[in-house]
């Protein structure tokens, strides 16, 4: 064989070599990922049944549910989502729709890169001195809820904005053409088109928000609290929260408990992100351009 | 004219919902600072700054966050140490080599991984990771950094592959052909020609991992042992500049000298975190051009 074709083979045999060791890198990464899923699913089936979604946590949380943490998650997700989304969405219309290149929007652009990456137990102290102490709203469902509302806001922009800048531009053209203002046009030829994108985004974003724990833990959650809130002045468990405590606070919790509450949390944030993929799925199937 | 009453309406909504983002990163920052200057007019900022003690509770107190940043820091640099290149490489293998079924597969691996809330992560590091690595290294205690860092290594991969990823996929095809046109291998067009095109995106992917470790509580808080002293080794207790805030600020009076000080690590997290953002989304934009 002559030294060029020896060269190729080394060549061809380098790639095969690099090209294993990438997949088998590859696989540690997602090897992890299902063992956990089935260590949690393995040693929570004993514990998971119907009394335990359904009632209150019992003898000081060693026996009973953990419903009131299942309700405070689901009534927290649906605060941040209410507070959350209109701001989002007409932020992201500004940007996208009404922004000129200046000081104005380079700061609001700036601003959403700098609230993605705040660390989530800062959210947690702002939110505890501006809605709990300064605006004298308590430890509350109100003061949580805006608390990761804020901490949702640049990921449902940043979707916002990437699904309002897919609409075709020819779209708004023809609108504005046929005399609409500005604000028809965003309303009757953009959002539509934009929306499945936005729902994504949102029902991701909440999705992350519903696993939090360090924004809540001094804004909202309720160490031990086995009824339902009132009002929105109220405190809750919530599901990560009651995790982390009965995992790390309390001595002598059976751990089947923890690993069945690991898992009710776990099916609700993925119950959640196969929402948005339905979604993603049943509007790219009509989608017309 | 009511209609362009409500629009008028409407369009100041929006530009007001743009002003707000801005607003709230103003109101974080300002908060944190008003709550900091409290503490630095009764305690030296050289002293917070450079103290080598953290006895929050002593008499009298000594507020020194070296012991923490450095909890922090080697914590995050033992996490990236094994993230960076494992997810580099997955995302090579994504990009580049796996064939199309099998990338849909990984890539949905990898989003269920970043939907997973820290705080599960925190409980499976409590139950089964710390244990393992105590028989497995015959440490004194599993509650110790390396713990954290392998955690947080897992929970930085997704943001390191996904924006890798999306680098590497975004590098234009005819770099490539150009590459086999002239006899290169795939590993070879790959290694010397894509990757390099596709640095200034991975290395934003690597700064946002960065950041997201930096920030993390629930899992160093629940995993690191918890231990306040300028650690020697990363398999050691230790504690991070997140983990105080979140453990000390429950048992804290309001207005003392501890809950401002407490503050004052948020304020660094906080300036850290911004900083690390401001080159990821510069080299992000580097990228795109």
């Amino acid at each position: 064989m002559s030294a060029e074709g020896k060269k190729m083979n080394a060549a061809k045999i380098r790639e095969k070599i690099a090209f294993s060791v990438l997949g088998l890198v590859t696989l540690f990464v997602v090897m992890p990922i299902l063992m956990i899923i089935f260590y949690i699913v393995k040693n929570s089936i004993g514990a998971i049944n119907w009394e335990f979604v359904t009632q209150p946590p019992r003898n000081g949380m060693k026996e009973g549910g953990i419903f009131p943490a299942i309700v405070g998650t689901i009534v927290l997700v649906v605060g941040t989502m209410l507070f959350s989304l209109p701001l989002s969405v007409l932020s992201a219309i500004y940007l996208v729709e009404y922004a000129k290149d200046n000081f104005f929007t380079r700061s609001i652009k700036l601003s959403v890169v700098n609230l993605s990456g705040i660390p989530s137990i800062v959210y947690g102290l702002f939110g505890f001195t501006l809605f709990v102490l300064f605006l004298k709203l308590g430890t509350s469902i109100l003061a949580g809820s805006l608390t990761l509302a804020i901490m949702s806001l640049p990921v449902i922009i940043t979707a916002t904005k990437e699904a309002l800048e897919s609409v075709p531009v020819s779209f708004r053209e023809i609108s504005l053409s046929l005399g609409a203002t500005r604000w028809q046009t965003v309303r009757y030829c953009v959002l539509p088109y934009a929306l499945p994108g936005i729902l994504t985004g949102t029902v991701l974003s909440l999705s992350r928000a519903a696993g939090e724990t360090a924004p809540i833990l001094f804004t909202v959650a309720a160490f031990y609290l086995p009824r339902l809130p009132r009002s929105v002045f109220d405190q809750v468990m919530a599901l990560p929260y009651h995790l982390y405590v009965i995992a790390t606070q309390v001595p002598n919790i059976p751990v089947a408990l923890s690993f069945a509450t690991c898992f009710v949390l776990i099916a609700l944030v993925f119950l959640m992100n196969l929402v948005s993929i339905v979604l993603r799925a049943h509007f790219r199937k009509k989608k017309l351009w | 004219m009511p209609r362009k009453i409500s629009e008028y309406i409407i369009e100041s909504l929006i530009k007001l919902s743009g002003f707000l983002v801005i607003i709230f990163v103003f109101l974080i920052f300002l908060f944190l600072l008003r709550d900091s200057l409290s503490l630095f007019r009764v305690y030296r900022v050289g002293e917070f700054l450079f103290g080598r003690n953290w006895l929050p509770i002593s008499e009298p107190p000594k507020f020194g966050i070296v012991p923490l940043l450095l909890g922090s820091i080697y914590v995050t640099v033992g996490a990236i140490i094994i993230c960076v290149p494992m997810g580099v490489a997955a995302a090579m293998f994504i990009a580049e080599v796996a064939p199309a079924s099998l990338k849909h597969i990984l890539k949905s691996l990898v989003e269920i991984l970043a939907s997973i809330p820290s705080v599960v992560l925190g409980f499976i590091g409590i139950v089964w990771l710390s244990p393992f690595l105590k028989h497995t290294f015959a440490l004194p205690t599993g509650m110790c950094g390396l713990t954290g860092s392998l955690l947080l290594a897992f929970m930085a991969l997704p943001t390191i592959i996904s924006i890798s990823e999306d680098a590497l996929v975004g590098v234009p095809r005819t770099y490539k052909e150009a590459a086999f046109g002239l006899g290169a291998t795939r590993w070879q067009a790959l290694w010397r020609i894509v990757l390099p095109c596709a640095s200034s995106g991975i290395i934003a992917g690597v700064m946002l991992g960065i950041g997201r470790v930096i920030g993390e509580t629930m899992v160093v808080m629940m995993v690191t042992g918890n231990s306040p002293v300028v650690p020697v080794s990363i398999l050691q207790p230790l504690r991070t500049l997140t983990a105080t805030i979140a453990g000390e600020m429950g048992e804290t009076v309001s207005g003392s000298e501890h809950y401002f000080a407490l503050f004052a690590v948020g304020l660094v997290l906080f300036i850290i975190t911004f900083i690390i953002n401001f080159i990821a989304d510069s080299c992000l934009r580097r990228a795109r051009k």
